[in-house]
């Protein structure tokens, strides 16, 4: 039977246009507020490095960027084709290969902190 | 075939623009330019994290900058669409069917709206943004 890698990419993307959906508003605006120098106590160095220690946090955080890069990429790349870029190969393998990455790179810096 | 067949002219590049439908898909598959770069910009702070105080200042400070701020005020919109959009094809992608009936659509986007009321309101309370 062919193998297709299709079923893969589209659950992570409907997944993390689900996981998008619900915290990155939300997110948006802790984000706002910390450039605006609010929340310092639970924004700051201490706050977030506390909360990115236990595995709750590093779970959050992992998902969050693991779904979500793979949602833009995958949307990235039907977008691009519905703008009449037609190097859907090309697309593909920059899109998918910034999502592993980035994947990766998540794992990597979670576990140092 | 006939040896003439009908081809009817549609372009590459600007399809969506005619019709509403069309043109508020492409802006539900812009959006996800906004997440990626969001998420980004999240995975810097991570590294940042990861590297001690020092780093993560400066990902603070460049939180702080007026131009991240305005792109940030935007994307905030934009992310409102998108959950908005979202929601409100999930029924479609997602039916529940109890016995022989389907689960009435509202039903199931109402309940992602409070769903998504409540987890934002967790975590906004989780980072201390109810103390003031």
């Amino acid at each position: 039977m062919a193998r297709s890698n299709k079923p893969m990419v589209w659950s992570l993307f409907a997944a993390g246009g689900t996981v998008a959906a619900f915290v990155m508003p939300v997110l948006m605006l802790l984000t706002i507020m910390a450039g605006y120098g609010q929340l310092t106590d639970s924004l700051g160095y201490e706050g977030m490095k506390s909360f990115a220690s236990g595995w709750m946090g590093k779970l959050f955080l992992l998902v969050v960027i693991v779904t979500c890069l793979w949602h833009a990429a995958h949307r990235a790349r039907t977008a691009l084709h519905g703008l009449g870029l037609r190097a859907d190969k090309a697309v593909a393998v920059i899109g998918y290969g910034i999502a592993s990455l980035g994947s990766l790179l998540a794992v990597f810096y979670l576990l140092r902190i | 075939m006939s040896r003439k067949p009908y081809v009817r002219e549609i372009s590459h590049t600007t399809w969506y623009l005619a019709r509403r439908r069309d043109l508020l898909h492409m802006a539900q598959e812009v959006t996800s330019l906004f997440i990626g770069i969001y998420t980004i910009m999240l995975l810097w702070g991570v590294k940042a994290l990861s590297e001690g105080p020092g780093a993560y200042q400066v990902f603070l400070d460049a939180l702080g900058s007026p131009l991240v701020i305005a792109f940030n005020w935007i994307t905030f919109v934009i992310m409102l669409y998108h959950s908005i959009s979202w929601f409100s094809v999930t029924p479609k992608a997602m039916p529940v069917q109890i016995g022989e009936e389907f689960l009435p659509g509202g039903i199931i986007a109402a309940g992602h709206y409070i769903a998504w009321v409540v987890v934002s309101a967790v975590i906004y309370y989780l980072a201390g943004g109810f103390n003031g």
